[in-house]
């Protein structure tokens, strides 16, 4: 078996050594009962790489891939062309098959690249401190609202209707656990700013309110300030968290730590990582410098050597786990530290010129797709302002008109329907997001399709 | 650090070996020294080209961020030595023995890395229409379908992200069940030897958690265990094989006390490799274990991550699984979201992420099991145990082997620091090793053995390989058992010497700032 190196030999000269006369002798504190003699029944036998390649690219072939078809989905994740050296440098075996720098003499490489990426996010972000990545967006933004709690004391967070509704499962299921109280909203299709329910937000702030959580842009596309929401929060102690599901969306959108959020937590996939059907993705995770020892998850942090050169190592780990188990800040052990390099090379290779003109470009690509689009009749565009995606509403349920499009090999959107079974109100809606990886042409086929599709 | 004509250097700092060379570069031959992106990059430089954007007029309404991000960008040359340059001041199985204990640090198969680059499972969209994406949900009902019966268990959510996050679904699970019965409980048992995430995730769902003992022989104190169950407890967290490397041998009878006691079971998964293929822990009373593919099924650590924490789990529990899950019908896979949930999976406990778990490390998974087959995942696991009893009986004349004289140990091998000179701990010989070209063993993990060394080679380990590192640790425990006083400023040839981990929390520096910012926040 290719990745077994020892040889029967081997293993009879090893056994030789421990004084076992077979290896059922190594196994000897596991009870009779639980004890298999041969391999396990119904699974198949090993087989060489060709064979395995056969069976899994059977598999793949099965589905239709983004790159080979018109597409636009969005909704939490984005495609976007990732330059070619990033899955390079990912793929190196020092990157790919290292551990948790927990030996930081030998493993300066995966720490100074997330000093990087900390800085990377906390700037783009518009934060002071970031950490070293969670698993997703969805599992970073309940890790905030659980932060909100422990700095505020108050168990009461006030989540946006325009936040992603699996983001907002997510806080839900643990809710019930941890005794967190939520208070929810199924979004609108209000004309010129869908989803958003900034009024409803700042009405229900009390005395028991954590936090209040806002998408921005919101799943529906839609773009807000959020700066009033943010002083009106700060009067009553309250900390504003942001979440942000396009980072791509920053190079041309005010941050949230300029509208004056306490907590920002983010998916950072779009940048480096690829679609992947949702995961591994890359939980982003920032704040103000003074809750930095209320964070969840790995930090890393500059220091020196004992001959005095700079150098990174894991921080404030008496936060974590492993040193204060169940008073913890979160379980969280394991980061999402190789897509966290990946989003880190991505930012690079564009720097701030770069981030800038994708976000313009992607912008631009939006904005003519969505004036298409809107000239379907019956079909009318909901956003004012948006950035990459925004909201269409049908004259019919946008599901079946999903699906049919699938047919025709079109991946043209997420229909509201998917994401909000329950909501018959919003069941026309169609969400479109168009980044720079559709051209014209995928646009017009697109727009000719539907057209069709609603005829 | 400065930038001037001459480049950029690092500050070199001064207690270097007696006979170091200073250079001008600070770099020495092949060990190369790289700045922060922040120090070298422009934010107008970048390594990405655009055709002509489309002209359109804007629809951001006024939110234009006008002021500096403070990006810096590299060009592609410059971004590729960056990062070729800080690679190779990293460790990693590709380069040598990773013996951590508790990790698991096999060889990962290149071909995984093929398979999840396919763009059918690399570039597919997670709410793609279920028709179009029906070999990925085959693909993970294939994985899911194995782990079921390696482990012989009910049913199986793939969802969770990580080890830790699938511990979090499996005391869900168990809560949600306890509660539908009526009988929500209080307190979760974790002994003494537990990864620091049982405890934590216990507390993250609510429960109290309270330590039970172990016995002398480094396993659970059954009788301790027995003397606390009771109608508050709604279960316990077992890790088999334990985390000092030993089968825990009365598991069948801890299950059945938990049981008759009215609580539940949650195996520690960690450390599925020493008994894959040979042991199911369905067969053990379990009734939920995480499994962490990024061990056992050998997808990439990544320097910390991503992870993949599917759990298994038995008939009771089945019904209170997370969405989505995938089944089975007529008309192919169907993915049950929450639209369907209430017909198809009504006591399921939720969504415990967005979307449907790392489709990446399922893919790659997938290509190790079918690689191995069955009878090639019962040789990992004799591997994996022949490897560390070969260490463990190797080793134990010149470190404290501590549990040594109970038998066999499992697929790590575990010494205390017993028996090294006044002064000298466990750090040291850790940075010993480094010195000879190897990662250290986990180090002061268990908590219950002092100064603990786990370590853990692997099936993937030649015997070559392990002969070399044992001569190596001999050398480094021989030094440490002679008071040899080099070895206490060890490591001496890794890129950086000991690194000051207190100076980094007292004052922390989390991002880089530029110098007059960093002066003027003094």
């Amino acid at each position: 078996m290719r990745y077994l190196p020892l040889t029967d030999a081997d293993r009879r000269e090893m056994l030789n050594v421990i004084g076992a006369k077979t290896i059922d002798d190594l196994f000897v504190d596991v009870p009779a009962a639980a004890q298999l003699s041969g391999p396990i029944a119904g699974l198949p036998l090993h087989t060489s790489e060709i064979a395995v390649e056969r069976q899994l690219s059977a598999l793949a072939r099965q589905n239709l891939a983004a790159g080979d078809a018109p597409f636009f989905l969005g909704c939490g994740a984005y495609k976007h062309h990732v330059p070619a050296s990033v899955d390079h440098l990912i793929q190196r075996g020092e990157f790919l098959t290292a551990y948790t720098p927990y030996q930081p003499e030998i493993a300066q490489g995966t720490l100074q690249a997330l000093f990087e990426f900390q800085t990377q996010v906390a700037r783009l972000f518009g934060c002071d401190v970031a950490n070293a990545s969670m698993y997703d967006g969805s599992t970073a933004c309940w890790e905030a609202i659980v932060m909100a709690r422990r700095i505020t004391r108050r168990a009461k967070a006030i989540l946006s209707a325009g936040l992603h509704p699996h983001y907002v499962s997510v806080a839900e299921t643990m809710a019930k656990f941890t005794g967190d109280v939520l208070d929810t909203a199924i979004p609108q299709l209000t004309r010129g700013a869908p989803g958003n329910d900034l009024d409803r937000l700042l009405d229900a702030i009390d005395g028991e309110t954590s936090c209040v959580v806002v998408q921005n842009p919101n799943i529906l596309g839609h773009v807000a300030d959020l700066s009033e929401l943010a002083a009106r929060c700060h009067e009553k102690s309250v900390l504003l968290i942001v979440v942000v599901t396009e980072p791509v969306s920053l190079g041309a959108i005010k941050s949230p730590g300029e509208m004056g959020a306490d907590i920002v937590v983010g998916e950072g996939q779009a940048l480096g990582v690829g679609l992947q059907f949702g995961g591994p993705y890359v939980g982003l995770f920032a704040t103000r410098d003074k809750y930095v020892r209320q964070m969840p998850g790995r930090l890393c942090g500059e220091t020196v050597d004992a001959g005095g050169k700079r150098g990174f190592v894991l921080t404030l780990s008496t936060r974590e786990q492993h040193i204060r188990r169940e008073k913890a800040t979160s379980n969280i052990c394991t980061n999402s530290g190789l897509c966290a390099l990946a989003f880190s090379v991505h930012m690079t290779l564009l720097g701030e010129k770069g981030l800038r003109d994708l976000a313009a470009f992607n912008h631009a690509h939006a904005v003519t797709a969505a004036e298409r689009l809107e000239r379907i009749a019956g079909v009318a565009l909901l956003n004012g302002a948006f950035f990459n995606e925004f909201t269409l509403k049908l004259p019919k349920e946008a599901r079946p008109v999903v699906r049919s499009l699938a047919d025709r090999g079109i991946l043209g959107g997420v229909s509201l329907g998917r994401l909000y079974p329950k909501a018959d109100a919003l069941a026309n809606g169609l969400v479109v997001a168009v980044t720079e990886t559709a051209t014209p042409e995928d646009i017009e086929t697109f727009a000719v399709a539907l057209e069709e599709e609603l005829a | 650090m400065s930038i001037n004509e001459s480049g950029w250097r690092p500050e070199m700092g001064s207690a270097g070996n007696d006979d170091d060379i200073a250079t001008f570069t600070g770099n020495r031959g092949l060990m190369l020294e790289e700045p922060l992106i922040f120090e070298t990059g422009d934010f107008a430089g970048t390594g990405v080209d655009f055709l002509p954007k489309p002209v359109a007029k804007s629809r951001l309404d006024g939110l234009e961020r006008n002021r500096p991000i403070g990006l810096p960008g590299l060009s592609e040359p410059e971004t590729v030595r960056h990062y070729t340059r800080l690679s190779r001041q990293n460790y990693a199985i590709d380069l040598g023995l990773f013996p951590l204990g508790s990790c698991t640090m096999k060889h990962n198969p290149r071909l995984n890395e093929k398979m999840i680059r396919l763009p059918g499972f690399g570039d597919i969209h997670p709410l793609a229409p279920t028709s179009t994406v029906q070999g990925a949900l085959a693909l993970i009902d294939l994985v899911g379908e194995w782990l079921i019966k390696l482990t012989g268990m009910s049913a199986v959510a793939m969802s969770p992200k990580a080890g830790a996050h699938g511990e979090l679904c499996g005391i869900l699970a168990m809560r949600a069940a306890l509660e539908a019965r009526g009988d929500a409980r209080s307190v979760i048992l974790v002994p003494e030897s537990a990864h620091g995430t049982n405890p934590a995730t216990a507390a993250f769902a609510g429960y109290a958690v309270e330590n039970i003992p172990a016995t002398a022989e480094g396993r659970v104190d059954l009788d301790a265990l027995k003397a606390r169950l009771g109608p508050d407890v709604a279960g316990v967290m077992i890790t088999n094989p334990n985390t000092c490397g030993l089968f825990e041998r009365d598991m069948i009878a801890i299950s059945e006390a938990v049981h008759a006691a009215g609580g539940l079971v949650y195996c520690d998964g960690a450390n599925f490799n020493a008994i894959v293929g040979r042991v199911r822990p369905g067969d053990l009373g379990v009734d939920a274990m995480h499994i962490n593919l990024h061990k056992t099924f050998s997808t990439p650590h990544g320097g910390g991550g991503p992870g993949s924490g599917p759990v298994v789990l038995s008939a009771a529990l089945a019904p209170f699984a997370p969405l989505p899950f995938i089944e089975r019908t007529a008309e192919g896979f169907q993915l049950v979201e929450e639209e369907t949930a209430g017909e198809h999976h009504a006591q399921s406990f939720g969504r415990m992420v967005a979307f449907h778990g790392q489709m990446g490390m399922f893919v790659r998974a997938a290509a190790y099991m079918l690689s191995h087959g069955a009878d090639g995942l019962r040789q990992v696991s004799e591997d994996a145990v022949l490897n560390a009893n070969y260490i463990l009986r190797r080793l134990d004349d010149v470190l404290d082997a501590p549990f040594g004289d109970t038998g066999p140990c499992m697929h790590e091998a575990l010494f205390s620091d017993d028996g090294l000179a006044e002064g000298f701990s466990t750090l040291d010989v850790a940075k010993g090793l480094i010195d000879e070209g190897f990662h250290p063993m986990t180090m002061y993990f268990p908590l219950v053995v002092h100064g603990s060394m786990l370590i853990e080679p692997t099936e993937t380990e030649s015997k070559a390989a392990l002969d070399q590192f044992i001569g190596a640790l001999r050398s480094v425990a021989e030094r440490a058992r002679a008071g040899d006083k080099s070895l206490k400023a060890a490591p001496h040839y890794a890129p950086r010497r000991r690194l000051d981990e207190t100076a980094a929390a007292r004052k922390p520096v989390l991002v880089w700032k530029e110098p007059e910012q960093a002066v003027a926040a003094e």
